[in-house]
């Protein structure tokens, strides 16, 4: 089975590039040149430079070691928090803003959901010296006043998307139409493996880093370079892109990704997409999304501003349309318990969004002997006000 | 095969008029009084929006009527029985303009027999690719004789723009400026420039400028360099308040391009 996008731009039914013509040229180029692009010896080297100066890579592969004794197996966080900026979200920016350095042009777009993505755009914009606009929907905004801060400080122009439900979906329609305005001077890095062909794989391959690390780091420690599990969370699906990558092809191993349930599946507050959506196009591409029968897309709820997204990108939407990984909702309950969990047992405070891959440990039962690589995606500063305002006891 | 858009510009070459309205604003039921209002006022060519939630193409005015209609109960299936008996009263083309979610979860077979049993003569689909068009669809919609109609922007090249012309059996949609709808660029030395250029590649289809178009003065402009205009959201507000679709859409007709005598 191939997993890997194929040479019209789909992962099996899903992906493509649906855009309006105005887009077309910009993503033609791309998808002319990305490979070419970062295949190249001086753009990997500059890549490979700025990931070991710059964020901090290779991150720890860190065995988890009361948390192991508290659900009788092996657990291995693969720590991403501790990238500069503090997620897995520098990784693409880095590679995107390079290839846009290359593509001659001199302004930035993004969305955003957490902030994240968005803080990690306007840093490595500050690094560049290139102009940087980041969409934000107004509610994320009000949510996460810190990211917004911090990107204002970094020299971004954070403008709050105020249509739809005013969350990522609606900072992604306006990052499109952004770039509808401007074809000419301006890149948008997107942040997931969403969006039109080449987007899914481009954003997949600079991701990749974090499976290619966590094979050879897992050799050095247990002397096998594959685990029993990889876990990780999925609202578009980057850093489970990333920590699923280089693994894809090993079917022994088992790959589960977690999608935010809200409230709960059943309550009309919720962002799992695999559990309540079906094929459609979305933000450039065929995907699972969440919508009416009429094919409106549904307003999604998680209290993880990083996976309130209706779909999921077309890399895991055959992920998941295979069988290859298993998709299980988690509960914003579930995971604040995970966080919390994590916070008291080991020191480390996860992003919310990350404690939905932790929070998976509450629905499944591993061997004593299982090797599990958690990808924690991010830290949890950003989240300290939710946290505070929903403590959980353990 | 022809149909009510080709035999429009057979006998019409100057100075088209299409106008865009939303599906189901500003009331649900205003579909039917709107079209009857756009005929009566002489308006050449229809087009219809379908609403969805993530209208990416367009600018603040059409989003807001996509979200009332939606709001208003509006869907693609409520839209075609509205259209079921329209061709007893109107006789002008009527072009359905949708992104591609609402039409492949409709079921692009069953989309495009519809069309063909309500009188539907052609699409604007924005999201749905050429290249996905003519591997998976164009059959269907040949078949239906729907017309598909392709868009052009300043960004699209020669070989591109001959491409769609060679598909293209109905007009070509020239977007006026890299933009989203309901912006005012038209007139610039840029857009002309363009225009010039499309109108050099001497293409078999007809074409019509939209984007942009709002008042008499861009309405002449793009009428020099193409077969005619399409205004969308300069209607929308328009019609956003009125109550009397006839003298409201009259009276806007009417300053855009006046009665001929």
């Amino acid at each position: 089975m191939n997993y890997f996008v194929d040479e019209s731009g789909y992962y099996g039914d899903f992906g493509g590039a649906y855009i309006p013509e105005m887009l077309y040229p910009n993503v033609e180029t791309l998808r002319q040149r990305y490979l070419e692009i970062i295949n190249a010896p001086d753009f990997k080297k500059e890549l490979d430079d700025l990931l070991r100066d710059y964020v901090g890579r290779p991150s720890p592969l860190y065995l988890a070691t009361r948390l192991s004794e508290h659900y009788k197996t092996n657990i291995y966080l693969k720590r991403e928090d501790l990238n500069h900026t503090g997620s897995h979200k520098i990784n693409n920016t880095l590679g995107q803003i390079l290839l846009a350095k290359r593509l001659n042009k001199t302004r930035i777009i993004a969305e955003t959901g957490a902030g994240q993505h968005g803080v990690a755009t306007a840093t490595v914009c500050a690094l560049m010296g290139l102009k940087c606009v980041v969409y934000m929907g107004k509610i994320d905004m009000e949510r996460q006043a810190v990211n917004v801060q911090r990107m204002r400080m970094l020299g971004a122009e954070v403008i709050p998307a105020l249509s739809g439900s005013q969350t990522l979906k609606d900072a992604t329609n306006e990052a499109l139409r952004d770039w509808i305005n401007n074809p000419v001077d301006t890149h948008y890095i997107i942040g997931s493996v969403v969006g039109p062909h080449p987007y899914p794989d481009m954003v997949a391959r600079f991701q990749s880093i974090i499976s290619k690390e966590i094979r050879s780091q897992l050799e050095e420690k247990t002397g096998r370079s594959t685990p029993d599990y990889v876990l990780a969370c999925v609202g578009g699906g980057s850093n489970a892109a990333g920590a699923f990558y280089h693994f894809l092809d090993d079917e022994n191993v088992k790959l589960i990704a977690a999608e935010a349930a809200g409230k709960g599946v059943e309550t009309g507050l919720s962002a799992a997409t695999c559990a309540l959506g079906k094929p459609g196009v979305l933000h450039g591409s065929k995907i699972i999304v969440i919508q009416t029968e009429d094919g409106q897309i549904v307003e999604p709820y998680s209290i993880s501003a990083g996976l309130d997204y209706p779909g999921i990108g077309p890399f895991h939407s055959n992920l998941y349309k295979t069988g290859r990984a298993k998709f299980i909702s988690i509960t914003d309950e579930q995971a604040l318990k995970a966080g919390y969990r994590l916070t008291l047992t080991e020191g480390i405070i996860p992003a919310l969004e990350s404690a939905h891959a932790l929070a998976v440990l509450d629905t499944m039962k591993f061997k004593p002997s299982d090797v599990l690589v958690i990808n924690l995606s991010g830290r949890g500063d950003k989240d300290l006000e939710t946290y505070f305002k929903n403590e959980v006891k353990i | 095969m022809d149909n009510r858009i080709n035999t429009l510009f057979r006998n019409k070459k100057n100075e088209v008029l299409s106008v865009y309205f939303t599906a189901g604003f500003p009331k649900l039921d205003d579909t039917l009084k709107i079209l009857r209002s756009l005929q009566w006022a002489g308006v050449d060519m229809v087009e219809i929006g379908i609403p969805f939630s993530d209208p990416v193409a367009d600018g603040p005015v059409i989003q807001e009527s996509n979200k009332k209609a939606l709001d208003n109960g509006m869907t693609l299936k409520n839209l075609f029985s509205q259209l079921e008996d329209f061709r007893k009263n109107i006789k002008i083309p009527v072009v359905l303009m949708g992104y591609f979610n609402t039409i492949f979860q409709f079921g692009v077979e069953s989309f495009c027999r519809q069309c063909a049993e309500t009188g539907i003569d052609g699409v604007i689909i924005p999201d749905l690719p050429a290249g996905e068009f003519i591997s998976k669809y164009k059959p269907l919609f040949d078949r239906n004789n729907i017309k598909n109609i392709f868009m052009i922007t300043p960004q699209t090249s020669d070989e591109r723009i001959k491409m769609f012309d060679s598909v293209s059996d109905g007009f070509l949609y020239v977007v006026s400026s890299s933009k989203t709808t309901g912006t005012n660029l038209i007139s610039d030395d840029f857009s002309k420039r363009y225009f010039e250029k499309i109108k050099k590649i001497k293409l078999s289809n007809p074409t019509m400028v939209g984007f942009g178009i709002h008042d008499k003065e861009s309405f002449e402009i793009a009428s020099k360099y193409a077969n005619g205009a399409i205004i969308g959201s300069a209607y929308i507000k328009a019609i956003a308040e009125t109550k009397t679709f006839r003298n409201t859409t009259t009276e806007f007709i009417y300053k855009i391009r006046p009665k001929a005598n």
